[in-house]
């Protein structure tokens, strides 16, 4: 019986070889195609950005970001976009940071495994699939209409924040999740109670974490141009939002927040839709503006989670 | 004597009472963070489903899911949804011809072929690729893809499904690689040691040990790309044109769901209005769609999990 089961060797060497020698030409065959294939989505990708690049390029300079958009395309330019663009993300940022990382805290520190942790993980996880254009309706729906804010910086701002929400959530977990047991028991043993242990211990390590997932998601909604079209961002604005900082007390006003505004995608997708060429060199200038930006903060974010990885050792 | 020792206890009490108090009070308030993610989902349902009501009270379920007409906008009105998801379906179905081939091929080599230091430069850079906006990818399939497809077939219309399918399917292959390339990292190393052990091939491990026991990773990967795909707005909004037109014919133009409701943002919202009432109607079946592929690619994922 044992006999059966023993590969019959085989006795001729040249057909072995051959056999060996196919399997290897298989093998670097794969690896060549596998080079291929990345090499040619690179250079896709690569002429596709360098298009984009040198298409706007003649209207790459300060006038540019300093103009208004207008009629006439050559004067036209991004200084009320890229205004929106700050003042809707300072929104964005100061609802979803904080909302966000008390949520990762919560299920990671505090939550019990009952239906409840359950139900919040599973609505994290769910809407992190939701597409972009969806929270544009619910936006529309109850920003917009049943809470009655219009269509403001302030809609826009807490739009954005749902679609970050998820991803700082996320990253805050991930982040709290790095960090060892005996840090937490440590705390405890000099007397900390549970929110001295987040604060002050749990909270600071996974800082670099949360730092990351919170570029990420700035980087996101800086792009994201559906749901913002979808609660009815004006396409053409030619004065700027009030100033959120005043000289005169009390220095601080909060009138931009119900302002109308333009983003930078809005603007480059409004400049596409024209039909005359001028425009197209304006979208070619503002899309090369926004990969700028995005590239930027998703290269710092994964530059950060990289030194962390290096840096910590429990 | 007594009284003095109840003297010093009742301040340490008071303090810890205290102390516990707030405890609570914090404890209730991140609970409370946590609990907005649920509140997000019940807002979203409550908002399709309400706005959408009064659009079914006048047009019958059956008449949206069955006509093949859909012209809002005209002096005879049609509301059939078919139109749309037809759009939708032909610009997801070359997305995923074009990603499905590139995005496992670079999965497989990152994960089984290429060396520790060429996986560590290349991951970041899939990274940062699914970071670029989507208007961008836009810009990209009406100004230049389609221009140069109509180099190669003259009759292909400005405005067509071919070009910006391609570009979604260039923008969902790090997606697809990066996940299912973690999926086969997942594999444990001893099924790659016994497979060299008995003498296969690199590729021989790849592709009959590594890929079949990845394989629910792997669909995982796809299932998500597909539902970011059904999702994607602004590529097909800006290159796909905005006409619902009942075709899979991938020369031809046609608008997809969301280029159905971003067409009508960009116009006056009459608020009430029946054309107020479609986007709704509209977000909600492409919300049932990405939710069912969700779950499908949940189940997927989970069964993976499983294994290992």
């Amino acid at each position: 019986m044992k006999k059966d089961l023993k590969p019959k060797p085989i006795k001729d060497l040249g057909l072995m070889r051959a056999l060996i020698a196919k399997h290897k030409r298989f093998d670097s065959l794969f690896a060549i195609l596998g080079i291929f294939v990345l090499a040619s989505l690179t250079i896709t990708l690569l002429i596709l950005f360098l298009d984009l690049v040198i298409d706007g390029y003649p209207r790459l300079n300060l006038d540019f970001f300093s103009n208004f958009p207008s009629r006439r395309a050559a004067r036209a330019g991004i200084l009320s976009a890229w205004v929106g663009s700050s003042l809707v993300l300072i929104v964005t940022f100061l609802s979803a940071v904080p909302l966000g990382i008390a949520a990762g805290v919560y299920l990671e520190e505090y939550a019990k495994k009952n239906w409840l942790s359950d139900l919040i993980e599973i609505n994290v996880s769910n809407l992190a699939g939701v597409p972009s254009i969806i929270y544009g309706l619910l936006a529309l729906g109850l920003f917009v209409y049943q809470f009655g804010l219009g269509q403001t910086i302030l809609t826009a701002g807490l739009t954005l924040a749902l679609l970050m929400l998820p991803i700082v959530i996320v990253s805050t977990r991930e982040a709290i999740r790095a960090i060892p047991v005996h840090i937490r028991e440590a705390a405890y043993a000099v007397g900390a109670t549970k929110w001295q242990v987040c604060l002050q211990h749990v909270i600071p390590y996974s800082y670099g974490g949360i730092l990351t997932g919170v570029i990420i998601g700035m980087a996101r909604a800086i792009g994201e141009t559906a749901p913002v079209i979808t609660i009815g961002a004006l396409t053409f604005i030619a004065f700027l939002p009030p100033s959120p900082v005043g000289i005169e007390p009390p220095f601080i006003n909060f009138d931009w927040l119900n302002a109308g505004f333009t983003v930078l995608p809005i603007q480059m997708f409004n400049w596409i839709s024209r039909p005359q060429l001028a425009f197209h060199i304006n979208a070619a200038a503002t899309g090369a503006v926004i990969i700028m930006l995005t590239l930027l903060m998703n290269g710092a974010a994964i530059k950060i989670r990289y030194n962390i990885r290096k840096k910590i050792k429990w | 004597m007594n009284s003095t020792k109840n003297l010093t206890i009742s301040p340490r009490l008071a303090k810890n009472f205290r102390r516990n108090f707030i405890e609570r009070l914090i404890e209730l308030g991140l609970l409370f963070s946590g609990i907005i993610a649920v509140f997000i989902t019940i807002a979203i349902l409550y908002v399709l489903i309400s706005e959408a009501i009064p659009f079914f009270q006048h047009v019958s379920i059956y008449e949206f899911l069955t006509d093949t007409v859909w012209t809002p906008n005209f002096s005879i009105k049609h509301y059939g949804i078919l139109p749309l998801v037809s759009g939708t379906l032909t610009t997801t179905g070359i997305a995923l011809i074009v990603a499905v081939p590139l995005g496992t091929i670079t999965a497989i080599y990152l994960s089984e072929f290429a060396t520790h230091k060429v996986r560590e430069t290349i991951k970041p850079i899939l990274e940062l690729l699914v970071g670029v906006p989507t208007v961008v990818f836009g810009y990209f399939a009406l100004m230049i893809v389609t221009p140069f497809l109509q180099k190669i077939y003259p009759d292909l219309s400005t405005f067509n499904m071919l070009g910006p399918g391609i570009v979604m399917g260039i923008m969902i292959v790090p997606y697809i690689a990066s996940l299912a390339e973690d999926a086969m990292r997942a594999v444990p190393m001893a099924m790659r040691e016994g497979a060299y052990a008995m003498g296969a091939t690199r590729y021989q491990t790849a592709v009959r040990v590594i890929t079949p026991a990845a394989i629910s990773g792997i669909i995982a990967a796809y299932i998500l790309a597909i539902s970011r795909a059904v999702g994607e707005t602004m590529i097909v909004a800006i290159a796909a044109g905005q006409q619902a037109n009942f075709t899979f014919n991938p020369v031809e133009s046609a608008a997809t769901i969301t280029a159905y409701i971003v067409s009508v943002a960009l116009g006056d919202l009459e608020h009430d209005g029946i054309g107020y009432q479609s986007i709704f109607a509209a977000g909600l079946t492409l919300l049932i769609m990405t939710l069912f592929l969700n779950i499908l690619g949940h189940i997927a994922r989970k069964k993976f999990a499983e294994r290992y």
